[in-house]
């Protein structure tokens, strides 16, 4: 099993070519890798557009009526007091996948971020140790980690109780890769040994270099890690299906079979919360240190 | 644990002016030791338990019998199921995913379109699961938009809906196999070096002799090497899959089956045979990813 490359999320594009002065002006240019801007716009068009289809759908498909013809009635009967009960399992779906999104970032924060910058800082000889684990469950998919996870869940929850909240340590695993990416080439791109080294010899102590140096300079990474394991979280479906806990994305797909409207509503609603949340996270990473390289 | 421990103060600071040490060299590895037991006990722990249980019986005892399951016709017609899905979802999102990153590469790379095909595609390849499935639904479902369409127009109400099916599953998947295609190759294709564009039209070739003699060769491996991530993508996705199709088809659907259903004698454990199964597959995946990923990172700088 070799360490895997991959790009994750937005945030690892490699630095930009630089581009073309031709293809800035709008002219096709003549030679190298860069289409002209026609051919672009072109391509972009037809396939933006196959990609809007089925969001569009869904937008369509929330606005329709039973008997026919369009209504907002599906949107206004996620606040009807009268049909709480129906939509009972969804809320409590959303609320023990909020209470997981809280877990699995403190499990990203307590227990990835320290080891990460500990091994930056003094064991650089396990980085590519601690790279393999974090992303090993790239190689293990979910459905198969799952057949593991079922036993040791009989285990723990004679310790820790059957709730959902417990759901957060094995979300936490699948998270791993997508979390330790931003962070790691975070630390790449800041030399944190020299930062704490010079810290250290103006007489700062180890805490305050943690929490002044530190961590202040990895705040992109971190950043993005914690919106990206939210996003994980709450797209989250293998783990709680197996485990028969109630999360976000199982109730869809119980309240799927009797409300297909409301299911595809709140689909609606997290898809473009994950997207706003990955947006920010694409500013964040697209605003560039001025320093080095 | 012990390879952590033994590894202790390789990267400490030789010098120690510092007023007050708080920790003297060679107590730092039990930093170390927090992260490490939560990886053993969720990742490492429920890992080889997936893998081994296929070698034992529903009683403990251990067996090479379960392995039967691979003669199994139903079995084998899931994992051919499931490399066809995986194969024609690589294959085509591959090439268009790859067409969407050419088409990108005339765009401001820190421009706002930029960073909008960067976080939709996150969201797709990454997070969509379950609602990608009800999108297509919504789409191209029994009531979805198209097929209601395509009935009034044709007046065939009939017709029935083709993403319920494995094959049909292919265009469901393209929806999060083209993301990732353009997440994970816009890279490389952004370290096409203009100097090569440069040189070959200094020596008067043309566009085309620039993709034949020098972008295609180089690409190549990058390009394979993502093809293989979208196949193993494919092949490993679950959610997407068990929201639209319930009476299996494809691996992890027989995986949920075997967990979900009663044992029949010499097929237990199932889960723990098609799981093995599924991680051989990976690993042969991702070895050959890394082959191709440091012939495609040859070109890098």
């Amino acid at each position: 099993m070799t360490a895997v490359d991959a790009s994750l999320t937005p945030l690892q594009a490699g630095p930009a070519a630089e581009p073309f002065v031709a293809a800035r002006a709008g002219r096709s240019p003549r030679y190298g890798a860069k289409p002209s801007m026609p051919t672009s716009v072109v391509i972009l068009i037809i396939i933006g557009a196959l990609f809007l289809l089925p969001i569009a759908a869904m937008v369509i498909f929330s606005f329709r009526s039973n008997q026919g013809g369009y209504t907002v009635g599906h949107y206004i009967d996620v606040f009807n007091p009268a049909l709480e009960y129906t939509y009972d399992g969804l809320f409590v779906g959303i609320q023990n996948s909020l209470a997981l999104c809280v877990i699995t970032v403190a499990i990203i924060l307590v227990l990835l971020l320290p080891v990460m910058i500990l091994v930056e800082l003094r064991y650089p000889k396990l980085r590519r140790v601690l790279e393999f684990v974090c992303l090993l469950p790239i190689t293990v998919p979910t459905v198969v980690l799952v057949v593991g996870f079922i036993p040791v869940y009989s285990v723990l929850s004679q310790l820790l109780g059957s709730d959902a909240w417990t759901l957060g340590f094995a979300i936490g695993v699948i998270a791993l890769p997508y979390a330790y990416r931003p962070i790691a080439v975070n630390l790449a791109g800041v030399d944190v040994v020299t930062l704490t080294e010079a810290a250290r010899s103006l007489g700062a102590g180890w805490l305050p270099v943690l929490w002044r140096i530190v961590i202040p300079n990895l705040r992109r990474g971190i950043l993005a890690a914690c919106f990206i394991t939210i996003a994980v979280v709450l797209g989250e479906y293998t783990i709680a299906s197996f485990l028969g806990r109630t999360t976000f994305q199982t109730a869809l797909v119980l309240i799927q079979h009797t409300d297909p409207y409301v299911a595809v509503i709140f689909s609606l609603l997290a898809l473009i919360l994950a997207f706003v949340l990955l947006l920010i996270i694409g500013r964040l990473g697209s605003i560039r240190p001025r320093s080095k390289d | 644990m012990t390879a952590l421990a033994s590894n202790h103060g390789a990267g400490a600071t030789p010098r120690r002016r510092g007023a007050r040490p708080p920790r003297r060299p060679g107590t730092g590895w039990i930093g170390l030791i927090p992260f490490s037991v939560y990886a053993i006990l969720f990742l490492g722990i429920p890992a080889v338990l997936a893998i081994a249980s296929g070698f034992f019986t529903s009683a403990g005892a251990f067996t090479i019998s379960n392995f039967s399951a691979f003669g199994d016709p139903v079995i084998l017609k899931d994992l051919v199921g499931s490399l066809g899905l995986s194969a024609a979802s690589a294959i085509l999102g591959a090439v268009i995913g790859a067409l969407v990153c050419y088409a990108m590469l005339g765009m401001n790379p820190d421009g706002w379109l930029r960073t909008i095909v960067d976080s939709a595609s996150s969201v797709l390849a990454q997070f969509g699961g379950v609602m990608l499935a009800f999108a297509f639904i919504a789409t191209v479902g029994n009531q979805g938009l198209i097929i209601v369409i395509a009935k009034q127009l044709f007046g065939d109400s009939a017709l029935s809906s083709p993403i319920y099916t494995v094959p049909g599953l292919t265009l469901v998947y393209l929806y999060f196999e083209i993301p990732l295609m353009v997440l994970t190759f816009m890279p490389a294709l952004e370290a096409l070096k203009p100097a090569w564009g440069e040189a070959v039209a200094t020596l008067g070739g043309s566009r085309w002799t620039y993709w034949r003699q020098v972008g295609f060769p180089i690409l190549a491996p990058a390009f394979f090497g993502c093809m293989i991530l979208l196949f193993a993508n494919a092949f490993s996705s679950f959610a997407t899959a068990a929201a639209l199709i319930s009476q299996g088809g494809i691996w992890p659907l027989d995986i949920q089956r075997a967990l979900t259903s009663e044992t029949v004698v010499g097929h237990e454990n199932e889960a723990g045979v098609i799981a093995l199964g599924m991680i051989v597959v990976m690993v042969v995946l991702m070895s050959a990813y890394g082959v191709l990923q440091r012939r495609a990172a040859r070109w890098g700088s």
